[in-house]
């Protein structure tokens, strides 16, 4: 290997006292060559975020610094040199491109200017040649019109636009090295798959080194040269791609890897004949912004389900998958009528739930309980855990004793210490609190579980836990589940039967083994072949953790 | 709680506000002992500056002694300030409450309303509906109260609103819960604390509208104010500044160490600024 | 869609919004004057000093006083939309006569008041969020907590006894040196004179409340990722500071600027009586000492339909800064 782009040795970032822990990033070392590209893996906290923004200078000073170490780029150690020195490298050496494209970019400036401003600074053009080379930027990161977009505000493009004009912007001046902290993982992953491809289609035509942060080894596995895994502010293990996705040496990485669910379907298990929850032509729009005195205002209208038909038998668990927008929500929402459909029949053991007024739906609110996606804001912050889990046993009527009683034995059964009653959920985890929420939802033994998203919020190897816990539930309490995720690996681990929805509509439904295996609708195709690292199979561990 | 009096306490200006807040609410306590006479009575030689003929902050034209003026002022500013702002604080969250959670047309109806009164020129209004009812402490209360709610409905319908749609709102919907008793009982807890910043600085605020109208000659004819004694002692400013001046700095002073107050309430209670300081 | 075709739209729409507003606030000066004890013909009554009951009725008549409240209403309805404001029996003129002449007076004061306070609020404000922590900041904060504390007339007086019978300096009253009959320019500079103490009194608490909501917007923007953005471009501090933060902290000042325009004409009542500024606020001051409610319901209303307007010119200029306004 030539001398490294970027040489980043033992480097440890301080964390202000009274932190957690006084690094956040600690004895740090990896080197990133030219023309490669350096996937840095880690869960929520192992500091990769934070590595990359010390490579910028970008920390949160005053309270977070590079304490020691070096980064070294071409010679020079980036922490060591002036602030005005720097600056001349941000942006034309070093550009970096974000998670959220929509906070990133200025609300108020125009694409064209934002991107005006890299030359401006860093080079001398006139307008006119300005001008002409971010067109010919955005016409490169494949944007449309690219002349309409120079003129557009950030609201007003897509989010995967948004993120392409980001990439336009980053690759301005041609950078040695681009940081990419979590590009993709706000996009949809139809989305996520062209900006991926993007990042490397740039990366092999300007030869740039690409540090490139992410939690998804699915994303390692498409793009990654070199990989290095962060635990807890440490480097547990570097080495070639092929090496750690494939013979994972460290403890800490075969379990992560172990916890990515595999895309091979898991074998079909027999239906059952019974039908406990069955979905009849559920219409719902949404109209927003009528109003009573609102004058000269226009209504604008989501149609979030188009004669939507599911079917969930007995003990069976129903996927359905889609991108944000698909409409998935909404029929979740409403099968547990938070919101009401416009028509169409919700039938639970035969009797539609539909029209049901709020009292006479409360005989039948017990028998559908959800299970949520964010486990911070599904508990109550001022009640206590306990009261949380008995809350809805006591409202049917449950005595006092009895439910305390019963939630004392959930608590148990999802897994956690008895001692969690009298406590409240900020002291819990994010999985200990998807816990909770399962346990409320558990409480009124309900037929039917529909879980919205339940661990699209967790780090994987939470995630791999939560969706072992809710199939154990699933066989011992003879539960259907309605599950609604747009991860299609999730979908492969848990669903017996997948409905896929876009624009609202069913575009396809049946057996989960049968669509992985031969998708019939285009749209079904490009879902799966949208997937990251779909080419990997991970290598399964004997235990998984 | 101890844990929110440390977290209060970092903040020394807060601390310096409860202080100053601590004295006048002594003062407020023990003006009937300290000056047991009508606050409007002849108390000795007229125009006395500070100081002199036994006047700790002087006299006005009519041998009036303006410290027990301030003394029984301040009984008068907090009641006021407190009362209104109690009022106002019930209406606000009522109206709030349920135009946050039910949305629609109530919302529409309510925050339309809402718009209306925070656009009328809310002291004209005060002014106007004291004439109209006639001054007295109860129409001070109410005009204060009247013109102050907005601000307390706009804040309580966003925190409803944001927190009807959080998750757990949504699984007490899911277990058949009531509407008032998740307003109630579910939503109305995680907003205290903007609630109580919010009506700490209308006390604030209540102060000066009150102090104004007094100023203007809309006060309770009976009962001694701060904003009657600056009113009272315009026409001497040429020769006894004293009548005006004191009165003046006790307004500042409470109302400053409410704002103080109030701030430190708001560092204290919002974990979200806490972690940025 | 073009953009300066959804803002045309978006301020036709905000001019519809206001009608509801404004029809509303007509009512309720319609019931408040139902509520103030006695009617015109009670106070045209107590002025003659003896009427009798017959005469009074048929003034009632006359005044259409003895029909339904509805039908009352719709007349006065019609009234308010031909300026008519019904007539001050002290002044012996109609209300809107009154409120005309006086109007220009206030509107000098306010928009002095308006563009001082928003301008050195503003300037105050960035000072501090770009000192944060040092002297500077301490300074303005200090002077922004205490002034944010002091009621407005207390203010006056104070600025009276040291700027003008201690030191001279400015007229103590009134707009102008009427005695003087200046003309041309050296009225103009007479009338500047006699607004500087005004305008700084009305203006200070305001000032102080800009300088306040400037120093948090500018922090509060600093912390967005579009900051971090720009700081990965390159771009210096400076550049960072004028350019992407300041247009971004404006935003919510505008929108405060909008919401304190009815604060600022109560606080010309104030103002106004203290330093007897012929204005609108002088008038209400009058109309409370003779007890003329007829009048103060009038100053109520334009006052009330003044900060719609201010509102929707408010609201205009907010949406040549903000590209995000919704028209949906």
């Amino acid at each position: 290997m030539t001398a490294p782009l970027l040489d980043i040795r033992n480097l440890h970032v301080a964390l202000p006292e009274g932190s957690q822990r006084p690094y956040a990033v600690e004895d740090a070392s990896m080197r990133l060559g030219e023309n490669e590209i350096l996937c840095v893996v880690g869960e929520s906290g192992s500091g990769k975020s934070l590595t990359a923004r010390a490579v910028m200078g970008l920390l949160p000073a005053p309270h977070v610094r590079v304490e020691k170490g070096a980064i070294e780029f071409a010679g020079e150690d980036l922490t060591q040199v002036s602030q005005a020195r720097l600056r001349d490298i941000r942006g034309s050496d070093i550009s970096m491109i974000f998670q959220e494209p929509m906070t990133a970019l200025n609300p108020v400036m125009t694409i064209g200017r934002q991107i005006d401003e890299v030359f401006r600074f860093h080079v001398r053009m006139s307008g006119r040649e300005r001008r002409e080379r971010a067109l010919q930027l955005l016409a490169d990161v494949h944007l449309p019109d690219p002349a309409q977009i120079m003129g557009a505000y950030p609201h007003e493009l897509s989010g995967g636009q948004r993120q392409r004009a980001m990439i336009a912007m980053a690759l301005a001046l041609d950078p040695k090295i681009l940081i990419a902290d979590e590009p993709t993982t706000a996009l949809d992953v139809t989305t996520q798959a062209q900006i991926l491809k993007l990042v490397k289609e740039m990366q092999a035509a300007h030869n740039t080194g690409v540090l490139f942060i992410t939690h998804d080894f699915g994303v390692v596995a498409d793009i990654a040269d070199q990989v290095v895994v962060m635990q807890g502010g440490r480097v547990v293990e570097a080495g070639p791609a092929g090496q750690i996705l494939n013979h994972p040496e460290h403890d800490y990485t075969k379990a992560l890897i172990a916890s990515v669910p595999s895309l091979s379907p898991r074998p079909a298990r027999p239906r059952a004949e019974e039908a406990v929850l069955r979905i009849e032509d559920l219409n719902k729009v949404y109209r927003g912004g009528r109003s009573f005195f609102g004058l000269g205002k226009e209504t604008r209208t989501v149609t979030a389900a188009v004669d939507v038909n599911l079917d969930l038998r007995r003990g069976e668990t129903l996927g359905i998958v889609g991108e944000s927008g698909s409409g998935k929500s909404t029929v979740a929402r409403c099968i547990v009528r938070l919101t009401d459909a416009d028509s169409g029949r919700i039938l639970l053991d035969g009797e539609d739930l539909r029209p049901l007024g709020r009292s006479a739906l409360r005989a039948y609110r017990s028998k559908i309980q959800m299970v949520f996606q964010d486990p911070f804001a599904s508990l109550n912050p001022r009640r206590r855990v306990g009261s949380i889990i008995a809350q809805g046993m006591r409202l049917q009527g449950t005595s006092a004793e009895t439910a305390r009683e019963k939630a004392r034995s959930l608590l148990e059964i999802v897994g956690l210490d008895e001692r969690a009653f009298n406590r409240f959920p900020h002291e819990f985890s994010g999985g200990q609190r998807q816990r909770i929420g399962i346990a409320r939802a558990l409480a009124l033994d309900p037929e039917v579980l529909v879980a919205d998203e339940p661990v699209s919020a967790l780090d994987v190897s939470i995630q791999a836990q939560i969706l072992l816990l809710l199939d154990e539930i699933r066989e011992r309490m003879n539960l259907s589940m309605v599950f609604i995720t747009h991860d299609l690996r999730v979908a492969a681990q848990v669903c017996d039967q997948l409905a896929v929805m876009r624009h609202g509509r069913v575009v396809e439904a049946g057996p989960t083994a049968a669509i992985f295996a031969d998708p019939q609708d285009p749209y079904t195709r490009d879902l799966l072949g949208a997937v990251p690292g779909k080419d990997w199979h991970p290598p399964q561990a004997a235990e998984p953790a | 709680m101890l844990a929110f009096w440390n977290r209060f306490r970092r903040n020394r200006s807060a601390v310096l506000g409860l202080g100053i807040l601590t004295v006048i609410l002594i003062i407020a306590a023990t003006a009937n002992l300290f000056y047991p006479e009508d606050p409007f009575s002849l108390a000795g030689r007229a125009m006395s500056p500070p100081g002199e003929n036994g006047f700790l902050l002087g006299s006005d034209s009519l041998g009036r002694d303006v410290a027990a003026g301030i003394a029984h002022g301040a009984k008068t500013s907090l009641l006021i300030g407190l009362v209104a702002t109690l009022v106002a604080v019930f209406i606000g969250a009522i109206m709030g409450a349920f135009a946050g959670y039910y949305g629609g047309w109530i919302d529409d109806i309510l925050m339309r309303t809402t718009e209306m009164f925070q656009t009328i020129p809310s002291f004209v209004f005060a002014i106007l509906l004291v004439a109209i009812m006639k001054p007295s402490i109860e129409s001070i209360i109410v005009a204060i109260a009247v013109v102050s709610w907005p601000g307390v409905a706009r804040l309580v319908r966003g925190e409803f609103l944001a927190l009807r749609n959080r998750e757990f709102v949504q699984a007490c919907q899911t277990v058949g819960m009531s509407d008032l008793r998740i307003m109630l009982g579910e939503i109305l807890p995680n907003c205290l604390s903007p609630i109580i910043v919010i009506g700490s600085l209308m006390v604030a605020t209540a102060i000066l509208i009150e102090s104004g109208l007094a100023f203007l000659g809309l006060g309770d004819p009976n009962i001694m104010s701060w904003g009657f004694q600056i009113g009272a002692g315009r026409t001497l400013l040429r020769s006894a500044w004293w009548v005006c001046a004191f009165p003046g700095i006790a307004i500042l002073l409470t109302v400053l160490a409410i704002n103080l107050v109030g701030e430190g309430l708001n560092d204290a209670l919002n974990p979200r600024l806490r972690e940025r300081q | 869609m073009n953009h300066s075709a959804r803002r045309l739209r978006y301020v036709v729409k905000r001019l519809l919004q206001a009608v509801p507003i404004v029809l509303a606030i007509v009512v309720l000066n319609f019931f408040l004057l139902q509520l103030a004890e006695g009617d015109a013909v009670d106070v045209l009554a107590g002025e003659a000093g003896s009427a009798t009951p017959e005469y009074m009725a048929e003034l009632r008549a006359k005044f259409g006083l003895d029909q339904p409240l509805l039908v009352q209403l719709g007349i006065y309805l019609k009234n308010v939309l031909f300026f008519d404001l019904g007539y001050s029996f002290r002044h012996e003129m109609p209300v809107s006569e009154l409120i005309f002449d006086r109007m220009f007076a206030t509107l000098l004061l306010m928009v002095s008041t308006i563009l001082l306070a928003v301008g050195f609020g503003i300037l105050l404000g960035l000072l501090a969020a770009t000192g944060l922590n040092t002297w500077r900041d301490t300074a303005i904060s200090i002077f922004a907590l205490i002034t944010y504390a002091t009621p407005l007339f207390w203010v006056g007086l104070m600025l009276i006894v040291v700027f003008s019978l201690n030191l001279g300096w400015f007229p103590t009253s009134g707009m102008e040196n009427i005695a003087a009959f200046h003309e041309g320019w050296d009225r103009v500079f007479d009338i500047a004179h006699h607004l500087v103490l005004p305008t700084i009194t009305l203006s200070l608490f305001y000032l102080a409340l800009y300088t306040r909501l400037m120093r948090a917007s500018m922090l509060e923007q600093s912390g967005q990722d579009y900051v971090t953005t720009a700081r990965a471009k390159g771009l210096t501090e400076r550049r960072i500071v004028f350019v992407h933060v300041l247009r971004n902290a404006l935003l919510p000042v505008v929108t405060m600027a909008g919401v304190q325009v009815g604060a600022l004409i109560g606080g010309s009542v104030i103002v106004e009586s203290v330093f007897a500024w012929p204005g609108l606020g002088m008038l209400a001051f009058e109309a409370l000492f003779s007890r003329d409610l007829n009048l103060l319901l009038g100053i109520f209303l334009l006052s009330a339909l003044l900060v719609v307007a201010v509102n929707l010119v408010v609201d205009i200029i907010y949406s040549s800064l903000d590209p995000r306004i919704e028209v949906g």
